[in-house]
């Protein structure tokens, strides 16, 4: 009987430690590849690098405008979070205290609106920026990144502020609490875990996204970082050395990110996925 | 007097606490919605303020497109092929990440990973593996399945679509399906093995039906990640070789932004909407219906 435990034990590692190298083989390529000079890729990029070269990443650093397109995804990652955040819990506070029926009925709206993809609304967004001369701007880039994501913010935090006693806000009221000082003070601290939740999985889907920004931005100076990355890319395709280079500067934001907050990223997700 | 104070203090609180919130979902996601039903009756052409309206011939058009047509066939299958592979996968690991064996944080932070990354990059990155990396493998140890350039013939080009999604996904699933198995109840597992109920059968017979909520979100999850799917489309096969791999996604943008017929395009897309509406909405009946109590 023990026997049998030991060997399974056995079998469980060399499965997942097999399909982990599967898994990860692909970055492994990348970075191997990004130290190589072009030459010694095409030649066997399999092989280790004969020293190490990092020429691959000074040129894309400098082509992909690194810092620049860094910065912009910044900001519009950061500021937009910021205010969905922001607004959603002013929003959902309010939606969930009161039970008027026009909150009622944006409510549902909102939840239902969950369900359009993004190239149902793709072509009159381009339009109606554009008219509005909105392109090439990244305040506006933000300002559909916070209509996108506001619906699923309050869908979140509706739930999540129903759950809290309302006997807390009642007694901060006789206290000559407002009803800001009652949702800051009050009701935003108890928020905490549901607002991790909720940044975590907005900074991956707006750091991450590729197709609003390419329909919106077209300038240089203003693309963010996965834009930058596909035209430097589309630029330089036959050169690997650069192509893995710019690759690899790509994702290490996101990786170190990762490592860092592993344990926070993974349950935030865990927790967003099942709402 | 009162009242009418009351009521003002109302429309004060609501501007103040949902007007921004409502103000900006409404401008930037309904009025694009809407607005994209009224194009799909006009002749816009991607310049100009002014369009006539023209009934439903962008319908007709849309309907006798066969390119349109064609790359929703190719959509459904790449549908069935990622999400049945995904799920299956994704609903392993889990499985065998929930056994309390060491180390299986690492395994799943490790199998997450892919997640963290937007596809055009996640493209990028497997394009060099399988024209550059794959290729050079192939020849070097003579490897007949390596031995041309996936990406270059459209059934491997295919093949390689639906490789590089279930790789991405399934880490995100298996988030799903871990959370299922782990919130199981003890008790039952300690019954079912008791009543002998071990392996497949325990797989097939407890955790399953008991993990059925798990399955209506991954699946639904799925369905939806897969119909949509542009990013890595673009960056790894651009829809080729001849258009071969374009999914409808593609075709949308496509037809709206490269052949410039942006009325026929809002109307595939909204007729894409309504499709994966349909079937998300039967798919989420069917799975709910076979979700039972532990």
């Amino acid at each position: 009987m023990k026997k049998k435990k030991t060997w399974r034990k056995v079998g469980f590692y060399i499965c997942f430690i097999l399909l982990l190298c599967v898994f990860l083989y692909p970055f492994y390529l990348v970075v191997l590849n990004s130290l190589k000079t072009n030459k010694e890729v095409i030649l066997d990029a399999l092989a280790l690098p004969q020293g190490l070269n990092f020429e691959g990443y000074t040129k894309a650093f400098e082509r992909m405008n690194y810092f620049q397109s860094f910065a912009n995804s910044l900001i519009v990652t950061v500021g937009s979070i910021v205010l969905i955040v922001l607004i959603s819990a002013m929003c959902a506070h309010l939606f969930a205290r009161k039970n008027w029926k026009i909150n009622k009925i944006i409510f549902m709206i909102m939840v239902a609106s969950m369900i359009i993809p993004f190239q149902t609304i793709m072509i009159p967004v381009v339009k109606n920026f554009s008219a509005l001369n909105l392109t090439d701007n990244l305040f506006a880039v933000m300002v559909f990144y916070m209509g996108a994501h506001v619906s699923m913010a309050v869908f979140m935090y509706h739930g999540f502020i129903k759950n809290i006693p309302f006997e807390l806000e009642e007694a901060a009221t006789i206290d000559g609490c407002g009803q800001m000082g009652i949702l800051f003070k009050v009701v935003f601290p108890m928020l905490k875990p549901i607002t991790s939740t909720i940044v975590i999985m907005d900074v991956l889907a707006i750091w991450n996204d590729f197709l609003l920004p390419y329909i919106l931005l077209y300038k240089d100076s203003l693309k963010t970082l996965p834009l930058m990355t596909f035209s430097f890319v589309g630029q330089y395709s036959t050169d690997y050395s650069l192509v893995t280079s710019a690759l690899v500067l790509t994702m290490i934001p996101v990786i170190i990110l990762y490592l860092l907050l592993q344990k926070q990223i993974i349950e935030g997700v865990s927790q967003g996925a099942i709402k | 007097m009162k009242k009418k104070n009351k009521a003002l203090k109302n429309t004060m609180s609501f501007l103040v606490f949902a007007g921004p919130a409502v103000l900006v979902f409404f401008a930037v996601i309904l009025v694009a919605f809407f607005n994209g039903i009224q194009l799909t009756f006009t002749d816009w052409n991607g310049l100009s303020d002014s369009y006539q309206y023209i009934g439903l011939t962008n319908y007709a058009n849309a309907l006798s497109d066969t390119a349109f047509w064609d790359s929703l066939g190719r959509t459904f299958k790449y549908v069935v092929c990622v999400v049945a592979f995904t799920n299956i996968i994704a609903f392993l690991i889990a499985f065998f990440l929930t056994r309390g064996y060491k180390g299986q944080g690492i395994f799943r932070v490790a199998f997450f990973t892919p997640n963290l990354i937007g596809g055009v990059v996640l493209g990028i990155v497997w394009k060099f593996v399988f024209s550059q990396v794959f290729t050079q493998i192939g020849s070097k140890y003579g490897m007949a399945l390596f031995k041309n350039n996936w990406l270059s013939t459209p059934d491997s080009a295919f093949i390689a679509l639906v490789v590089v999604a279930v790789w991405q996904l399934a880490g995100y699933l298996m988030l799903i399906y871990m959370a299922g198995i782990i919130s199981l109840p003890k008790e039952v597992q300690e019954a079912a093995r008791l009543d002998g109920a071990v392996g497949w059968k325990n797989i097939r017979h407890i955790v399953i039906p008991l993990i059925m909520p798990s399955v209506t979100i991954a699946v639904f999850m799925s369905i939806k990640t897969a119909f949509m799917a542009y990013d890595v489309n673009l960056a790894l096969t651009n829809g080729g070789p001849f258009q071969s791999t374009e999914l409808v996604a593609m075709r949308v943008y496509n037809e709206a932004f490269q052949a410039e017929n942006y009325g026929v395009g809002q109307t595939e897309a909204l007729i894409l909407f309504a499709i994966v509406a349909v079937i998300s909405i039967i798919q989420v009946i069917l799975t709910k219906s076979k979700e039972v109590e532990a």
